[in-house]
């Protein structure tokens, strides 16, 4: 079933959901928010435009797979960790360097490993036709 | 820089597939630079480590728990850190030829240098719980590389045995660094070294020598653990080569070794060491005789060679010692090059049954002759070091037998005959002899198989000819093992006419009319096999596969309201009954007013609840939740916890996405509960609702400790930057804790995503 109404609205929400995420997880540090709620909105803004235009659309606007988010955002959360281990403290203890920290690259890991599990499902759920 | 080494490894073994795929054949002479780099350097980094030193580099991981990061350069960790990566090097470049057109060889790339990494970690670790994460990785690693053909029963049978051997070798090396730290404090190689008389002197010291003992059996396969090798065999060759006999059996030795100047020198360690050491040796020698497949001989011979090593470390003298760091070195060349050239054959000629192979040298020089050399030093001939290394071991266990111990010179001299046997079946028989009735037409290897071979031959010989240039490592290793006085260790090719020269002369001649009689003895198979440990192995994974249907189809309804009922009325159970017997409940809560808009949203919940429960249409049930759970949202955003609301519509939203695609999957009601059904529900749901609203109300009261929100509050700008508490608390404070629950998230949601395509009608269809 194509809905025109719902096809034409979410040309416009996706990318708004989208910026908003990113908004969302920046600000969470400080504001509000953070990676696994910012990374709840991006999946939904790419659940809706699969609902609206179909799971191949949304997959190619995705670019990576996925499978190949979570694998990302675990690699990025996990070696947020490591920074410090290299400066002689103890894992996953937070490096700052002005305004950039590991802790805004172990945000983003929670990010990408929520989008990519999320859609991981989703898409499967859409495409599996019984 | 030994971190760097270890990372360096992981690193590459990630990159291997793409590298593999951009670079073709060549990928494994370039991804072998990279050990053959790290071996250059344990080289050059042995020679600036003085005997009886090591180099501790530290970095904190977990201090609060004793974990750190923590390596020890010295004798030991550098001479096997240097096994490792220059044998790696020479695995990884044959493997390219021996798998070449492959379709997973990318893989194969990167589970042998995720290997290597692991195990050169395992060998550097200062900190035992580290060695114990790398020994786990070299377990799993060896479990995927037994797999490695997984489409086969056995491979992956064997994979298994070999994990749950290992494995549980490898929780007593765990629980005896737990029990060494509640001992002595500390888990560090150097303090415990320290602290060994004190250790010994403990009430559980039994216990730690035991369960050390445990991990280092299984690992290295020592009676009665030893089954688990020779099928191990089901790997690829180069894999065998390099895990299963030149370096990852060999962890177990380490780990005695290692252990040694902390528990070793008593009757507790010395005898059961000794005492399995020389059984594994004797079995081990004595079932290569019966086999003729050349892979199963070459794994029964590590198996002796592995009893050799133990049996030398239970004599606990230095020249044992020397023997049995001599001996390591040289079982890992001569073992290395002769699986590599039984590799080669099977890769050729399509077999590597004995009955089948003959008179391949014409059409394989170059294989042949690397077999022949390593095989010499697995003869113990001279000039060979194997020939210099088994000297040595004799004029241990002679020392030995002259000191007491009167049967030790005579097994070790048996045992050596036996190798001599062996070794002389896997040299002459495939490559000389007339007989050839071979599944092909033997060409010789290509150069990236044989090449890796002949070098590894070649260091066998070149090392007995000039042992001088292996003897400062080799003492120094010893010396790491087992403290004492630094005197320098020489060795040479002829010792002078002596009595260990005759053992050797002994030990020739009766390994030759062994190999006389080899022929009959190999149709007189023994029984035993029928009913040794491995048996016993499958009976127990037998009666633990039985036990877990048995056990399933009991309380494994497959009707998700029957889980949800069991959960739930246990929940019931054990919380209320707690609130009961503490007599906890509230008395008048505080009462702080209520808003009429926050009294509607309550109203517009609880009909929201009542819709979801009577609605016959699953759509609208789903729809109806999805508002109960905005309403929730909605409280939490009005009693100030606007993070926990923003997360909660996002979930909500998702959830009702996510189940409405389930329930399109799902055929329509059709069987609705009974009515005295519904009343059980409607019971159970009220109730669990009852409890858990008194569990709110009693919490805030029953708080025994100062609330630790308060610190959160307090730290969360000053040390952390961040004046989200709860964001800072979950990236920041406890992000160990999320690092946990997304790996936990992706881990579930590969779960789901395999369930979706594994469906059974899915694959009934295709």
């Amino acid at each position: 079933m194509k809905s025109l109404i719902l096809a034409k609205a979410a040309q416009f929400l996706k990318p708004l959901l989208l910026v908003f995420s990113i908004l969302v997880l920046l600000r969470g540090h400080n504001d509000p928010g953070g990676g696994f709620v910012g990374g709840l909105v991006a999946a939904a803004g790419f659940a809706l435009q699969a609902i609206a235009a179909g799971t191949p659309a949304a997959r190619r606007s995705l670019r990576a797979g996925p499978h190949q988010l979570v694998t990302a955002g675990l690699l990025a959360a996990g070696s947020s960790g490591l920074v410090g281990v290299f400066r002689g403290e103890p894992f996953l203890s937070a490096q700052w360097a002005g305004p950039l920290s590991t802790v805004l690259l172990f945000d983003i890991g929670v990010y990408l490993v929520v989008i990519g599990t999320v859609l991981l499902v989703v898409f499967e759920l859409m495409e599996h036709n019984p | 820089m030994m971190l760097i080494a270890v990372a360096v490894g992981f690193v590459m073994a990630a990159a291997a597939p793409m590298i593999e795929r951009r670079a073709g054949r060549a990928a494994g002479w370039l991804l072998a630079a990279v050990p053959a780099a790290l071996a250059a350097w344990f080289a050059y980094a042995a020679g600036t480590v003085a005997p009886g030193e090591a180099v501790v580099e530290r970095y904190e991981w977990a201090p609060a728990i004793g974990i750190s990061l923590a390596f020890r350069a010295d004798g030991l960790s550098l001479l096997l850190a240097l096994l490792v990566s220059a044998i790696g090097a020479l695995v990884l470049v044959y493997g390219g030829g021996y798998l070449a057109h492959h379709p997973q060889l990318g893989r194969f790339y990167a589970l042998t240098l995720a290997f290597m990494a692991s195990m050169l970690g395992l060998v550097l670790a200062e900190n035992l719980f580290l060695l114990y994460v790398f020994w786990e990785f070299t377990t799993i690693s060896s479990y995927l590389l037994i797999g490695f053909d997984h489409d086969r029963p056995e491979a992956r049978k064997a994979a298994t045995q070999a994990l749950v051997a290992t494995f549980l070798g490898g929780l007593g090396l765990l629980a005896g660094a737990v029990l060494l730290q509640q001992i002595a404090g500390t888990v560090e190689i150097t303090a415990l070294r320290a602290q060994a008389g004190a250790i010994r002197a403990h009430p559980h010291y039994g216990w730690a020598v035991g369960l050390v003992l445990a991990a280092a059996f299984t690992k290295s396969a020592q009676f009665p653990f030893h089954f688990w090798l020779p099928n191990a065999m089901e790997a690829p060759t180069p894999v065998s080569a390099y895990l299963h006999s030149a370096t990852m059996v060999k962890a177990g030795v380490f780990l005695l070794a290692r252990m040694n100047p902390i528990l070793g020198g008593t009757p507790e360690w010395s005898a059961p060491v000794a005492t399995v050491g020389a059984i594994t040796m004797v079995l081990g020698a004595w079932l290569a005789l019966f086999k003729t497949d050349l892979k199963q001989i070459l794994a029964y011979t590590t198996v002796s060679v592995l009893g050799v090593l133990t049996f030398l470390i239970g004599m606990n003298t230095k020249l044992a010692f020397e023997a049995m760091m001599g001996f390591l070195v040289s079982h890992a060349l001569y073992k290395g090059a002769l699986f590599l050239a039984a590799g080669s054959v099977q890769h050729e000629a399509g077999s590597r049954d004995l009955n089948e192979l003959g008179g391949l040298a014409r059409a394989m020089p170059a294989t042949a002759a690397a077999a022949a050399i390593a095989a010499a030093s697995m003869a113990g001939l001279p000039p060979t070091f194997g020939f210099i290394a088994k000297e040595l071991f004799y004029e241990a266990a002679g020392i030995e037998s002259a000191g007491g111990n009167s049967l030790y010179g005579g097994v070790a001299v048996f045992a050596g005959a036996l190798l001599f046997t062996s070794a002389a079946t896997v040299a002459l028989r495939p490559f000389f002899g007339g007989r050839q009735c071979a599944p092909r037409q033997a060409h010789e290897a290509p150069a990236a198989m044989w090449i890796p071979a002949a070098l590894l031959a070649a260091g066998g010989l070149l090392f007995g000819l000039l042992p001088g240039a292996l003897a400062p490592m080799v003492g120094s290793a010893a010396l790491a093992g087992r403290p004492g006085d630094v005197v320098p260790l020489t060795l040479h090719l002829f010792h002078g006419w002596t009595p260990v020269l005759g053992l050797s002369a002994i030990s020739v001649a009766a390994g030759a009319a062994l190999y006389a009689m080899r022929d009959t003895l190999a149709t007189r198979r023994p029984r035993v096999g029928r009913w040794g440990p491995a048996r016993l192995y499958d009976l127990a994974m037998e009666t633990l596969h039985t036990l877990a249907g048995e056990h399933t189809r009991t309380i494994q309804s497959g009707r998700l309201r029957y889980y949800l009922l069991t959960t739930v009325v246990a929940l019931l159970a054990l919380v209320g009954a707690t609130l009961a017997r503490t007599g906890a409940w509230p008395r008048r809560a505080e009462y702080t007013g209520l808003h009429l808009h926050e009294a509607a949203l309550v109203v517009v919940i609880l009909m929201s609840t009542m819709a979801a429960v009577r609605s016959d249409s699953r759509l609208a049930a789903v729809a109806s939740l999805g508002v109960v759970g905005l309403g929730v949202a909605l409280i939490f955003a009005l009693i100030g916890a606007p993070d926990v609301a923003i997360t909660l519509i996002a979930a909500e939203t998702l959830t009702v996405i996510l189940l409405l695609l389930v329930l399109y999957h799902l055929p329509t009601f059709s069987d609705l509960s009974l009515p005295r059904e519904r009343f059980r529900d409607a019971v159970v749901a009220l109730s669990i609702g009852a409890v858990m609203g008194a569990l709110v109300l009693v919490a805030p009261a029953a708080r025994e400790a100062a609330a630790i929100s308060r610190f959160f509050i307090e730290a969360s700008y000053p040390q952390a930057h961040g004046r989200n508490v709860v964001n800072v608390i979950l990236t920041d404070f406890r992000s160990f804790d999320t690092l946990g629950e997304i790996t936990v998230l992706a881990v579930a949601g590969g779960g789901v995503y395999a369930l979706l395509r594994l469906r059974p009608d899915k694959r009934e269809r295709e």
